[in-house]
């Protein structure tokens, strides 16, 4: 009897611990995530921040000549170019893929028969998983030989091809996080409008895009992220030379610029840690943008 | 009914126009695309290019080494990056009794779906292999990886987690179940639908990926087994496109793999949808 008693305290004793053991090891699970975040933020500010120091905030962005392996010269790391180019880039996507998605996601959201909104709808999630390299691929097949004949320039590789791939890329994200938001407005704003004499049109623009204002804003900020990020697809139509952007030239971002160079740049190098430094200001402009993206959710929320 | 002015009118009909213009400028982007992979990529795949590999001495190229480093990654990153999730989403949904620590969380998990790639294999590579001193290779690749689809995995589940009703828990906790007990007992079986969806949808990120990967995984297009992939440079199909698109100028080989990670693509976009379908019917 005694026997019996003791192990079953032993048991309940076992179970406990267990039960204790798995929620440190959820909390664990948990603390990596985090871990991770912080993990990555430290880690880019310390290994950014030596090149920045020993070339000097100023001349680092907003040097204008980016020439680290210089021979004959002083080596230069300015990355103004490719600030430049990253910020123009990513404008111009915007300009030209945020009318197109916003017009789409109100096509699917309201005016769309449901069949043809399903068919859209998939189509576009499809264009979401296509992988940044099939973009870069058929970039230089299709649009940089495009580009070349229609504006007879030396090479077609320059920063329209890439701000038009850029543009395709970023579509997806506004269409859905647009058309999610549109969805969202209650339909009865929208039966008030018909019913003072607006048309189905204006009803849609005028009323729902209005209501809908901070999930199509959060959908612009998603999209100048994807495209302030992206790398391998304009790597390849870019050109990938350190110019000042122009419309017609070539030119480097700050991620191409990392790509191009760090397979070549030496172990300690002050080029490769240039090359770091460019990874901090990236990881600064994304921070950045995921602020007002937090600041649009929150003006959602309220 | 009174006549619309004509200026109302104009305006109206603009407005449809341009609407029917960009979606249809959609549509037929699509179409465009997968036309163009499929009709420039379909006929270069064969079975030579499938099941060898690239030599030099032949003048053959062969995709088999690239096609066996995506699964090799995809087995790495998922083998880490699920335990981790879903140990995660049910610390959030089960566990946090601290809503400061489960915002934490779910902040540094949103964070973490924003940055770009390319910073994820600057600091793989920095940290992995600089400070661990692996080499280049799957393992260092993979690694990168699970931090980059650990966010998908944790939201997935955690959203399916929310679905399974309060009163199952309420019931196995009354039957005498202690917590961890229920948890596997009751609420991980009917979460499984969801915790599916984030594997697909990370497998799919990680079959795309390829600039987190091009100084963690490397660029190497020689065949190697499970064990010596680990560590030698190893380009996944995405890896090698680059290479040969724009490095070796093979552009017939750079469609078929475009064409197979398109059909890729297309299978997963499939299988996710049809796992979110069931999630959402259990709803």
């Amino acid at each position: 009897m005694k026997q019996k008693e003791s192990r079953k305290r032993f048991r309940r004793v076992m179970q406990e611990f267990c039960e204790c053991a798995m929620h440190l090891l959820f909390l664990l699970c948990g603390i990596v995530s985090v871990a991770f975040v912080l993990f990555i933020s430290v880690y880019l500010i310390i290994s950014g921040i030596p090149a920045i120091r020993e070339v000097g905030l100023i001349p680092f962005l907003f040097g204008t000549t980016w020439a680290p392996t210089a021979k004959t010269a002083e080596p230069s790391f300015g990355i103004l170019p490719f600030l430049l180019t990253s910020v123009y880039g990513t404008a111009g996507a915007c300009l030209l893929g945020v009318p197109i998605g916003i017009l789409t996601a109100v096509f699917l959201a309201k005016a769309a028969p449901p069949k043809v909104a399903a068919v859209i709808r998939s189509a576009v999630q499809l264009l979401a998983g296509i992988p940044s390299v099939v973009y870069g691929l058929v970039g230089i097949n299709v649009l940089v030989p495009a580009i070349q004949r229609a504006f007879h320039l030396a090479s077609g590789a320059c920063l329209l091809t890439a701000i038009l791939v850029l543009t395709v890329m970023i579509l997806p994200s506004i269409i859905n996080v647009s058309e999610t938001a549109l969805r969202a407005v209650p339909r009865e704003y929208e039966e008030g409008s018909l019913a003072l004499g607006a048309t189905e049109i204006e009803t849609y623009f005028r009323v729902s895009l209005h209501a809908a204002s901070s999930g199509v804003a959060t959908s612009v900020v998603l999209g100048a992220g994807r495209a302030i990020g992206e790398a391998m697809a304009i790597i390849m139509v870019s050109g990938n030379v350190p110019n000042l952007p122009s419309l017609f030239g070539s030119v480097r971002f700050l991620t191409t610029a990392i790509a191009s160079e760090m397979s070549y740049a030496s172990a300690g190098s002050l080029q490769r840690q240039a090359l770091f430094s460019i990874g901090l200001v990236l990881f600064l402009f994304i921070l950045l943008i995921n602020a007002v993206l937090n600041l649009a959710l929150k003006r959602r929320a309220n | 009914m009174e006549k619309l002015s004509l200026r109302r009118r104009l305006t109206c009909g603009v407005l449809r126009g341009l609407m029917y213009l960009a979606a249809g400028l959609t549509g037929a982007l699509l179409v465009f695309l997968i036309g163009y992979i499929f009709v420039r990529g379909l006929p270069n795949i064969s079975w030579e290019l499938l099941s060898t590999q690239t030599s030099y001495l032949r003048g053959t190229v062969g995709i088999l080494p690239n096609i066996l480093n995506t699964l090799y990654i995809i087995l790495i990153a998922m083998v880490v990056a699920l335990p981790v999730g879903v140990g995660a989403a049910v610390y959030l949904t089960e566990y946090a009794s601290n809503p400061r620590a489960a915002a934490a969380i779910e902040f540094a998990a949103e964070t973490l779906t924003g940055i770009p790639s390319i910073l994820f294999g600057l600091v793989g590579m920095l940290f992995f292999i600089q400070l661990l001193g692996l080499k280049q290779g799957i393992l260092a690749g993979g690694l990168t990886l699970v931090i980059m689809i650990l966010p998908t995995v944790i939201r997935t589940t955690q959203e399916s987690l929310k679905t399974v009703p309060q009163s199952y828990r309420e019931g196995a906790l009354a039957l005498g179940a202690g917590k961890f007990h229920m948890i596997r007992t009751v609420v991980l079986p009917n979460a499984v639908d969801g915790t599916v969806t984030g594997c697909i949808l990370a497998i799919g990120r990680i079959v795309g990926e390829s600039a987190a990967l091009l100084f963690t995984a490397g660029f190497g297009l020689v065949l190697n087994g499970f064990r010596d992939a680990l560590q030698s440079s190893s380009a996944t199909l995405t890896v090698a496109l680059y290479v040969y698109a724009s490095e070796r100028g093979e552009t017939d080989v750079a469609f078929a793999i475009a064409a197979i990670l398109m059909v890729l693509t297309l299978l997963l976009n499939l299988a996710a949808q049809l796992a979110g379908r069931k999630l959402k019917r259990k709803e």
